[in-house]
């Protein structure tokens, strides 16, 4: 596997990390201790570096009308300004990733695949656009994402930006993004992150990204911010009971099992690639009472299910485990499994075998953890 | 980097032996193995006069992010367990070597084990 570093390699080292790769990246797994950044994500705030993340500009006359196609969501509606989460998917209805596209400009989306997929969506979006007058642009490599998760993210970006500039981040709205100038550089600031705190990301050239994480890193000392790894990444969005791509999310899945039904938006006037499959899938109940859906379960015990261990219900394999392990917020087991629709329901008792020996848990609604507004 | 305490000896597998050559020997496991597996939530051991055998899988280390097998060092009777360690496993992060200890073993025959130099060499621990 490629191995790909980030403009912040040499920051986690000073910082103490721990590595993994992860997607062809080599990322911090942690600096200290994974439960002391996730503690401090629910608690103060996180220093994410988010660089392995892609980064594709469609710009455009064509630009709207294009992305209604390429993609599953209706990003033509999306205000300038705003931001969307979406699905790009496979003529038979699998999905190639998950994505946020942000709408710049009434011809200007910049679209954000993960990092495993961000060649595969570059790819497909630079096909899926033939006949379309726009032009598709991977700037991934040459652009770096910094996040600030938790409650005090918004206090500690105020102390870089100019005062005048306040109500840009005060005033900006869940899932939308503007140009503010940050440590005296004019960036992209998005308020949107994979936690389930308030939070923000900063896109910002590769050259530029050392000085902005540094310069984060003095300010947020005060607000109680450190640095956080991909290991709470992790514990944080499953507690948000949000999908990862890879453990939710493939090629293999749709949209309509791991609960992303309202993400389709099949009332779209145009067509798109994987319709005429999605609305096959959806007709056939899919999800809801065919097949195998997305659930949470929540431990009874001490002991974690994790990825692939099989999901029974008196005895018999009714499900999978695709992400699970100890909350550290709520300190109970919890796990997100794909388990027969029929098992499906909040408050329906299931085992999940773990390694062998049958653990109680049971089916609840997701997500896990939802902050206080 | 990971601290590897002089007076132990070690398994292939990251547990520590105390064996001073009288009476019961401590086990636990290395703070190489514990930095490596993450925060520990959870740990299952061997039952007080049950019987281990060296190289054989004898209990479990649960972190946030994996489980592992704890594999036995020796051969022997467990004579005492740590139960401070049961319920609060976090003691194996902070204090591997001290506070951290998992079982007692009553020796029959040890398994291969290394010296501190010869386990931090490998497995890059600081001595």
């Amino acid at each position: 596997m490629t191995e790909n570093y980030t403009a912040l390699y040499e920051e986690h080292k000073k910082a103490g990390a721990s590595f993994t790769d992860f997607g062809g990246w080599q990322m911090p797994l942690k600096y200290s201790s994974e439960l002391a950044e996730h503690h401090a994500v629910r608690n103060a705030a996180g220093l994410f570096d988010l660089s392995h993340m892609g980064e594709v500009w469609v710009t455009g006359p064509d630009a709207a009308a294009f992305l209604d196609y390429a993609l599953a969501g209706k990003l033509s509606a999306v205000a300038v300004g705003k931001a969307k989460y979406s699905l790009i998917c496979q003529e038979d209805g699998g999905i190639i990733d998950d994505l946020i596209s942000y709408r710049r400009g009434e011809e200007k989306y910049l679209v954000v695949p993960n990092a495993g997929n961000a060649v595969v969506v570059a790819a497909a979006l630079a096909e899926r656009a033939a006949g379309f007058d726009v032009k598709v642009e991977d700037v991934s490599a040459e652009t770096s994402l910094i996040a600030v998760q938790g409650p005090n993210a918004e206090s500690i970006l105020l102390a870089l930006v100019p005062g005048e500039q306040h109500p840009f981040v005060t005033e900006l709205k869940y899932y939308a993004a503007v140009e503010v100038e940050i440590n005296g550089q004019e960036l992209l600031l998005a308020r949107t992150g994979y936690t389930g705190e308030d939070g923000f990301e900063i896109y910002i050239p590769n050259e530029d990204a050392a000085g902005l994480w540094e310069a984060l890193l003095e300010i947020g000392a005060g607000h109680g911010l450190i640095p956080a790894g991909l290991a709470c990444r992790d514990s944080l969005r499953l507690e948000a009971g949000m999908p990862l791509y890879g453990n939710e999310l493939s090629r293999e899945g749709n949209p309509y099992a791991a609960g992303l039904g309202p993400v389709v938006s099949l009332a779209k006037e145009s067509d798109f690639i994987g319709k005429a499959a999605l609305s096959e899938l959806k007709a056939a109940g899919t999800g809801s009472t065919t097949g195998r859906k997305l659930v949470g379960l929540k431990g009874l015990g001490r002991r974690a299910g994790r990825g692939h261990y099989p999901v029974l219900k008196e005895g018999n394999v009714i499900g999978e485990v695709t992400s699970g392990q100890p909350s550290p917020t709520l300190g109970y087991p919890v796990a997100m499994a794909y388990v027969d629709v029929e098992h499906a329901a909040p408050g329906t008792a299931l085992d999940i075998d773990l390694r062998g020996k049958a653990e109680p848990f049971e089916v609840v609604a997701l997500p896990f953890y939802k902050r206080e507004k | 980097m990971s601290k590897v305490v002089a007076e132990l000896k070690y398994s292939a597998e990251h547990e520590w032996v105390a064996a001073d050559g009288s009476g019961p020997v401590g086990i636990g496991i290395s703070a190489v193995a514990a930095d490596a597996l993450g925060d520990i939530v959870y740990v299952d051991l061997p039952e007080v006069g049950s019987a281990v055998t060296a190289g054989e899988t004898c209990g479990e280390v649960e972190s946030t992010k994996s489980v592992s097998d704890l594999y036995a060092p020796v051969t022997g009777e467990v004579v005492e367990i740590n139960d401070d360690v049961v319920s609060d496993p976090a003691l194996i992060n902070s204090d591997p070597y001290g506070a951290g200890w998992l079982f007692k073993v009553a020796v029959t025959e040890e398994g291969p084990l290394m010296s501190a130099e010869e386990y931090a060499s490998k497995n890059g621990g600081e001595l």
